[in-house]
């Protein structure tokens, strides 16, 4: 039987949630093995489907897009990088003329675009090229018809999924003002999979929450109003700048578990179901089919993943809640917990849930951090793909990381799946007869 | 500034990062901002290598410029000297770095690290991968064969293999065959570089009478200063097709001093009688389109008209160092050469052309497949299918066989298509109906999806409160006389089902009635499809 978890007990221990001092910490900066902020365009793009992402920056960064993405194109993208070259390094050219020029070149090809997201990379911080000037200047020729907005996805700033903090951060100041007398609304803070968004939804409906919308929006033009009287909750770890800009805005932040998981996805809807004062009973009828499913779900896996040890490199931030799922659903032992930043204040409650005997690690050094890993001889290494080969070959079961990022892995129907893509590679070395 | 979708070519440390991956031995260590080590995965993920390549990555970030960069460079440099133990360290830096002008070659000096240093000065804003490449293994042979002794005693049938990288086009298979068919013709080969090469090997190419350069994208610049340098000359022909093959034979057997011939006539292939033969009628003047590096775009089109029967259309290259020798061998098939690193314009001009035929890239396999035309992939960029487990070289005799299969293969696939096109509207090819040879099993042959106008007789029957198990049954007992005892969709659970990809939403579909026939109910909702999902699980 799997454990039961009491939601209030849950949230009364959150509400605690000061991080034990007692835990070891290792702060690291050496290599960080981990993607920019860039390459979270890879979803954005797919999420928000008239925006169009415009990285100004080297050919590195349309190299790495292209490379991170694992694609070629079968149809075009709605992302490029208008690469600097060398004339407009020399001051040959001006740089926020050459800007408009492709922007130009680019509204032509694609009149369907009715966002026009500029990202700055790298190069372009380094050089101090202000897009966020130049977004106002091209709005002084496009909007409104189509906006232009700007942010930073440059790796000497941003870690992979912090570039969609960025990028929502900015989304925020583009949002209008709520009508003075609106009742409460909800906004769901963080890319989701569409349909995990259509099952939120539901259950939102079933606690007679309607005014709910998702942040970011699937078009440009359906970005929610915010005052007030806007609560949000966070469906991602790495929301910190968004956080923020949506609390300059008024809106009111709901802490919780992140929806990962039955014990996390229960907690995180009755923070909701508490703020907006659902009555109890209702909250457990509406929820309890999906939370037995996602037990029932779960439990299929368990008996994979019980007693194995597992060590998570950093990569998305997902990382503390990724490892409380594998703990307390699971049945996993948990060695290591990386993650490029820890959210203190948003990941307070995850780190609650781990004993003091997980060492959590921030920034990184990879081949101290492969050195430990090696030590520590764990079952499964959830790790990036520029590790995940070499310790296949080494003889170690791996999961790579951004699997988790770019499947629909959040709420009760996909607990399930999140088992799942854990035991896989435990299951498939068990089943090969064939040795590397 | 330059818009950009899609790139051939990665930037130029990227192409040093294939050199130093490619030899034994060194470490390369490179300034370079977070998020720059995405190229590990080139090598680990596309090539499969077992281990990570050979590089450090400084990691700076914003808060470090107004400090001490250089600083994190030197500590990178000495750590990884400490670590790794390399025979020799090349540093540089990524585009970034760059900007911040740190020059890591001068640090590095510095550090007195105990092993020989290269320094790579790359220009990220100027130059591309395959420069970088060469410029690497330039420097390279030039920092470890320079300043040798120009020597006398030199056997003239010893010879270096020069070009092949990690990440290269089959680089992995043509070194196998070459140096097996060399060996064959009696052929010493003294070194082979890049590739599996150390330090100390590099060194030891002035001691070869001659270069084979089999990659000139990479190979060429360097095999040029040994040519100046040690009088080596250079075998130039890239062994690509029967012809080629013939004629890399004879021009290494002019430098060795051996007679050709009786290998030759020893040697044999098939694509020559595959060819001939009468089969292969149908490929003649089939019209190619050609677009790759160089010199496998320029070796394509000689085996295209000149050993299948092709007729070139079209014939051009990402890499402008070698648009002379494009243009060149343009005129000779009297088209124009399209010399562009945009994949848009080279699209546009498959279209213009109407090829029968894509020889290209990856990039240029997914336009032709977007044109239904047959392709085949001859040159980098690679992809992890240009790693194929089994044995699959282009040069030499063998990999003119691989050619013709690889070539051939995609028409007849062709051919089928355009079968399959013929007959779309036979009322046996909708994807609706059993396939006829599956007839027997299917019944009356005409696959039950959920049915549209029942559904919209009772929508919104779902729902939090509504829309569960137990109530569906009790709907169930009302409704079941009237059906054969198949459940019924909802028009909701119709929807959430197409949610699904439509790969496995016939799985989704059949779990989700077996679920909904053993607990009896006729009546399938969004519910119900997630109950099945999570009875049956993946």
């Amino acid at each position: 039987m799997n454990r039961m978890v009491n939601t209030s007990q849950l949230s009364g221990c959150a509400s605690e949630s000061a991080e034990k001092s007692e835990r070891p910490l290792i702060r690291e900066r050496g290599q960080h093995e981990v993607f920019c902020g860039l390459t979270s365009i890879i979803w954005l793009h797919r999420k928000m489907q008239d925006a169009f992402f415009l990285i100004v920056g080297s050919r590195t960064c349309a190299h790495l897009m292209q490379s991170a993405a694992g694609v070629m194109i079968f149809s075009e993208p709605r992302f490029a990088t208008a690469i600097i070259d060398e004339r407009d390094l020399a001051g040959m050219a001006d740089v926020h003329e050459e800007l408009d020029r492709v922007v130009e070149q680019l509204m032509k090809r694609r009149p369907d675009i009715r966002m026009l997201v500029l990202v700055g990379s790298c190069p372009s911080e380094v050089i101090k090229l202000d897009l966020s000037r130049a977004a106002e200047r091209l709005n002084r020729v496009h909007a409104p018809q189509r906006r232009v907005i700007s942010y930073s996805g440059s790796g000497i700033e941003t870690t992979f999924t912090q570039g969609e903090d960025n990028f929502l951060a900015a989304l925020v100041q583009e949002m209008r003002p709520e009508e003075a007398c609106d009742k409460a609304s909800l906004i769901v803070v963080g890319s989701m999979a569409d349909v995990v968004e259509d099952q939120m939804r539901r259950i939102f409906s079933g606690f007679g929450i309607d005014r709910v919308s998702f942040l970011p929006s699937r078009n440009s033009e359906e970005l929610a109003e915010v005052g007030p009287n806007t609560a949000f909750v966070l469906a991602q770890p790495y929301l910190g700048a968004t956080a923020q800009a949506l609390e300059r805005r008024g809106a009111r932040w709901i802490p919780a578990l992140f929806p990962l998981g039955e014990e996390g996805t229960t907690n995180w809807l009755k923070a909701i179901a508490d703020y907006f004062e659902v009555d109890p009973d209702r909250f457990d009828s509406i929820v309890e089919p999906g939370r037995n499913r996602a037990r029932q779900a779960v439990a299929k896996y368990r008996e994979v993943l019980e007693g194995k040890r597992i060590f998570l490199f950093p990569d998305s931030q997902m990382e503390p809640s990724l490892a409380r799922f594998l703990q307390n659903e699971a049945g996993a032992e948990i060695i290591e917990v990386g993650s490029p930043f820890l959210h203190r204040h948003h990941v307070s409650k995850e780190l609650a849930q781990l004993p003091d005997s997980v060492v959590m690690s921030e920034g990184q050094d990879v081949d101290r951090q492969i050195d430990r890993c090696r030590a520590a001889n764990p079952d499964l290494i959830v790790c990036g793909m520029g590790l995940g080969n070499p310790f296949e070959a080494e003889g170690f079961s791996t999961k790579w990381s951004i699997e988790l990022v770019f499947s629909p892995i959040h709420g009760y129907e996909q607990a399930g799946d999140l088992a799942e893509l854990f035991a896989r590679p435990i299951n498939r070395r068990g089943r090969l007869e064939v040795d590397v | 500034m330059q818009l950009t979708v899609w790139t051939y070519e990665g930037p130029p440390h990227v192409g040093a990062m294939r050199i130093a991956t490619a030899m034994k031995g060194v470490h390369y260590v490179l300034h370079a901002p977070q998020g720059d080590t995405y190229a590990d995965l080139l090598f680990t993920m596309i090539e499969r290598r077992k281990e990570r390549p050979p590089v450090t990555y400084t990691t700076f970030q914003a808060r470090d410029l107004s400090g001490d960069t250089a600083e994190i460079f030197k500590k990178a440099c000495s750590e990884a000297v400490e670590r790794f133990r390399p025979d020799a360290v090349l540093v540089g830096a990524s585009c970034t770095a760059e900007l911040i002008q740190d020059d890591p070659g001068g640090l590095a000096k510095t550090l007195d690290l105990g092993v020989p240093v290269v320094p790579l000065e790359l220009p990220s804003y100027q130059k591309k991968e395959n420069w970088g490449a060469s410029e690497t293994f330039y420097r390279i042979v030039r920092g470890f064969a320079g300043g040798r002794e120009q020597q006398t005693d030199i056997p003239a049938n010893r010879c270096n293999i020069l070009g092949p990288t990690a990440l290269g086009f089959r680089c992995r298979d043509d070194i196998v065959e070459i140096r097996k068919l060399l060996e064959a013709m009696g052929i010493e080969v003294n070194v082979v570089a890049p590739l599996d090469a150390r330090p100390a090997d590099i060194a030891r190419l002035p001691q070869a009478a001659f270069n084979v350069v089999l990659y000139p994208e990479i190979a060429d610049t360097a095999a040029r200063w040994l040519e100046r340098t040690y009088k080596q000359p250079v075998v130039n022909t890239v062994p690509i097709g029967v012809n080629a093959t013939k004629t890399f034979i004879r021009e290494v057997a002019e430098l060795a001093g051996i007679d050709p011939e009786p290998f030759l006539k020893s040697e044999s292939e098939r694509l020559s009688w595959y060819s001939r033969s009468i089969d292969s009628n149908y490929l003649t003047g089939k019209r190619v389109f050609i677009f790759g590096d160089a010199s496998h775009a320029i070796a394509a089109a000689r085996i295209a008209e000149h050993e299948l029967g092709f007729k070139v259309c079209g014939l051009g290259t990402y890499s402008r160092e070698f648009a002379r020798d494009i243009r060149a061998a343009a005129e000779e098939f009297g088209v124009d050469a399209l010399i562009t690193d945009d994949h848009l314009e080279v699209e546009d001009a498959i279209q213009a052309s109407q090829p029968e035929l894509v020889l290209g890239t990856q990039m240029e396999r997914h336009v032709a497949k977007r044109m239904r035309i047959p392709c085949a992939v001859i040159s980098a960029p690679v992809h992890v299918q240009d790693f194929p487990a089994r044995y699959s070289p282009q040069m030499g005799f063998e990999g003119a066989n691989v050619i013709f299969d690889s070539w051939v293969h995609p028409l007849m696939m062709g051919l089928e298509e355009h079968l399959l096109t013929m007959f779309r509207d036979d009322f046996e090819f909708n994807d609706e109906e059993v396939a006829s040879h599956l007839a027997a099993l299917g019944g009356n042959g005409k696959k039950s999806t959920g049915n549209q106008n029942d559904s919209e007789m009772h929508p919104g029957a779902q729902g939090y409160s509504g829309g569960s198990s137990g109530n569906g049954s009790a709907v169930a007992e009302l409704r079941e006389p009237e059906s054969d005892g198949e459940p019924i969709w909802t028009a909701d659970a119709e929807k959430e089902l197409k949610k699904i990809p439509f790969f496995v939403r016939g799985k989704a579909r059949r779990n989700t009635e077996t679920f909904a026939s053993q607990n009896s109910l006729v009546e399938i909702t969004v519910e119900t499809l997630y109950d099945a999902k999570a009875h049956f699980g993946r």
